[in-house]
């Protein structure tokens, strides 16, 4: 056999492919209506969640008027978001690695317990008494972190753990004690921070809707224009491949569950805002409804796919049906239902438009 | 051949439990040569391949890279050594850009407050390089660099993943069975692709199966059997059947010369 020389054929039946097609291969693509929908859903992923919540807004304004329609209903909706969707924005980080993160609202409230029981009951400066609360909320997650990444361990399992951990400490910590809202106001008016509002029009926007839209835009950022943000679709897409083309997948699973709690206290320091008090028992069901506004939000559960754009206008679709049903005089168990609907319709669409890539 | 080897290995033993897969196993690779590795199943190809990438720690042995002793804790090890691998799976990330996969973990940040204190990424620039490599390499088949990978051929992602091996200045190029899934043209292709990538003065290690494939590009051919080497041989000195009896162990050396 010869010195080889680039591109001769060296086996006889190679050698008609020099008569073959030199193009690329292209196929007369005739899409369907339906198919041209499914490849741009694929292509934009909070599309869905987008469409939805247009569609939702303009019925409920249609059918309620300007009762729903309005500057004050509509920024009310916000208001009542804000701690699902900050919650909602780290629960987007840790599903987006193909994990779930089910200690959320307890590291919340935790979070918010420490910053209020720190201030009242070792006298500390409620500034540094906050620092605390989001170095216990780091840790909490960072711990989750160290279990997936280092151990291996199933992330459902260990944020099942840690959710009971987190809460029962939660509750043996604070002996159960609220901080009532005119002690705080009195002597550590920072703590309600996010309960401040600005006033547009007719329009009421709290500093927790403000920090929850920041967030949000903050983390859109870092998600599409940074190397974490790209290493982060990476390791939910495929954690084997990005291992090897260079991706310290253990660090940034640490990172996620970590950043992740640093979210969960600042949701915390919202909470407070939110309802007044400090109290050991409310943000009971954050964990659900961040996940529910994940999933509807079209967040992949298989990680790796999705934006946090989409977790945003999921929570915002949760709210818009929990307003508009209410005003509309019905029994909140339908909002329940819709939403359990909603749920299973979004993770159906979800593998719907997955096809479109094969 | 006065020439000093860019990568050696001597002496490489491996074993898992009571399995050894190397056994006292040396490796040279010449600068500027393709170099296949053949071997029967479990005659300890791939850990070899392993050790040389960083993939797995021998138990004992030396690799030397240019000379001097290099010891590859990681993958990443490896590759900052010089040592690219392009492995069997590809490593590529599907739901990623083409740009993006060619660039994972080694970002260009832009410059200036952007790039330095909020980490932004340049990613005009490495669309530009990007681009620049695969025409390099004549994979500008490809149209769009930002589109998915999950959305190229099978023989194209080959080619990114060639192109990202070969677009970082690297000493050393590892190809793990690039032709196993690929059809006849797309296999074609690949061979010119690593004809190419050897015109560029960049050494290969080629893993195959395929005899035609081996005997075609290869400058000498390296025979792995019962974990060790068996024999380098010159692909213009023996045909395709000496070397799987070779490998196989049908023939001794002897025998096959």
């Amino acid at each position: 056999m010869s010195e080889p020389t680039a591109a001769v054929p060296h086996h006889d039946y190679e050698k008609v492919i020099k008569d073959s097609s030199k193009e690329v291969a292209s196929f007369e693509v005739k899409r369907t209506p339906i198919q041209k929908l499914q490849h741009f859903l694929h292509t934009s992923p909070s599309a869905v969640s987008l469409i939805v919540l247009v569609v939702s807004v303009t019925v409920f304004g249609a059918l309620l008027g300007s009762k729903f329609f309005s500057a004050f209903s509509l920024s009310l909706i916000l208001q009542q978001v804000a701690i699902t969707g900050i919650v909602g924005a780290a629960q987007s980080l840790v599903i987006m690695t193909a994990g779930i993160d089910l200690s959320v609202g307890a590291i919340m409230v935790l979070s918010s317990v420490i910053m209020g029981q720190f201030t009242f009951r070792y006298g500390f400066p409620p500034e540094i008494a906050i620092l605390c609360g989001f170095i216990v909320g780091a840790f909490c997650g960072f711990i989750n972190g160290i279990l997936v990444s280092r151990m291996k361990l199933p992330p459902f399992i260990v944020t099942l753990g840690m959710w009971q951990i987190v809460l029962a400490s939660n509750f043996l910590y604070s002996a159960n004690e609220t901080i009532p809202s005119q002690q705080l106001q009195a002597e550590a008016p920072i703590l309600q921070f996010f309960g401040n509002n600005i006033r547009l029009g007719g329009a009421v926007f709290t500093y927790g809707v403000v920090a929850m839209v920041l967030l949000v835009a903050a983390l859109w950022y870092v998600m599409n224009h940074t190397a974490w943000g790209r290493h982060l679709y990476a390791v939910g897409d495929d954690p084997d491949a990005a291992e090897l083309a260079g991706v310290n997948v253990a660090r940034m699973l640490t990172s996620v569950y970590a950043l992740s709690g640093l979210i969960c206290a600042l949701a915390g320091w919202a909470l407070i805002g939110r309802i007044g008090s400090v109290s050991p028992t409310a943000g009971q069901f954050a964990n659900i409804e961040s996940i529910t506004a994940v999933v509807i939000g079209g967040i992949s559960l298989f990680g790796g796919r999705g934006s946090v754009l989409g977790m945003l206008f999921g929570a915002l679709i949760v709210g818009v049906f929990a307003l508009g049903l209410r005003l509309l005089g019905t029994d909140v168990q339908w909002t329940y239902l819709l939403i359990g609907v909603l749920i299973i319709v979004a993770v159906a669409v979800d593998q719907w438009i997955r096809k479109a890539a094969r | 051949m006065a020439q000093e080897p860019i990568l050696t290995a001597r002496g490489l033993v491996k074993r898992y439990g009571r399995v050894t897969a190397l056994n006292n196993a040396d490796f040279d690779l010449m600068p500027g040569e393709i170099l296949a590795v053949i071997g029967d199943n479990g005659a300890g190809k791939s850990s070899l391949i392993k050790a040389l990438s960083g993939a797995i720690r021998p138990d004992e042995g030396e690799i030397r890279m240019n000379g001097k002793p290099v010891s590859f804790s990681s993958p990443m090890d490896a590759r900052q050594n010089g040592i690219e691998t392009v492995y069997q799976t590809l490593a590529l990330s599907p739901a990623l850009s083409i740009a993006d996969n060619m660039f994972l973990g080694r970002e260009i940040r832009a410059g200036g407050f952007m790039g330095k204190v909020l980490r932004k990424l340049d990613h005009k620039a490495m669309e530009r390089i990007a681009r620049e490599k695969l025409s390099e390499l004549g994979l500008m088949t490809i149209q769009n660099i930002n589109q998915a990978v999950e959305t190229l051929s099978g023989g194209q992602r080959q080619g990114v993943a060639v192109a990202r091996a070969a677009a970082f200045g690297s000493k050393v190029i590892i190809l793990d069975e690039p032709t196993a899934a690929l059809g006849v043209k797309e296999s074609r292709k690949v061979l010119e692709l690593i004809q190419s990538v050897r015109a560029r003065g960049i050494p290969i290690v080629l893993i195959s199966h395929n005899m035609p494939h081996v005997f075609e590009v290869a400058d000498r051919i390296h025979i792995h059997r019962l974990g060790r080497r068996l024999a380098v041989i010159k692909p213009k000195d023996y045909s395709m059947s000496d070397a799987v009896a070779l490998m196989t162990g049908a023939k001794t050396l002897d025998q096959a010369a």
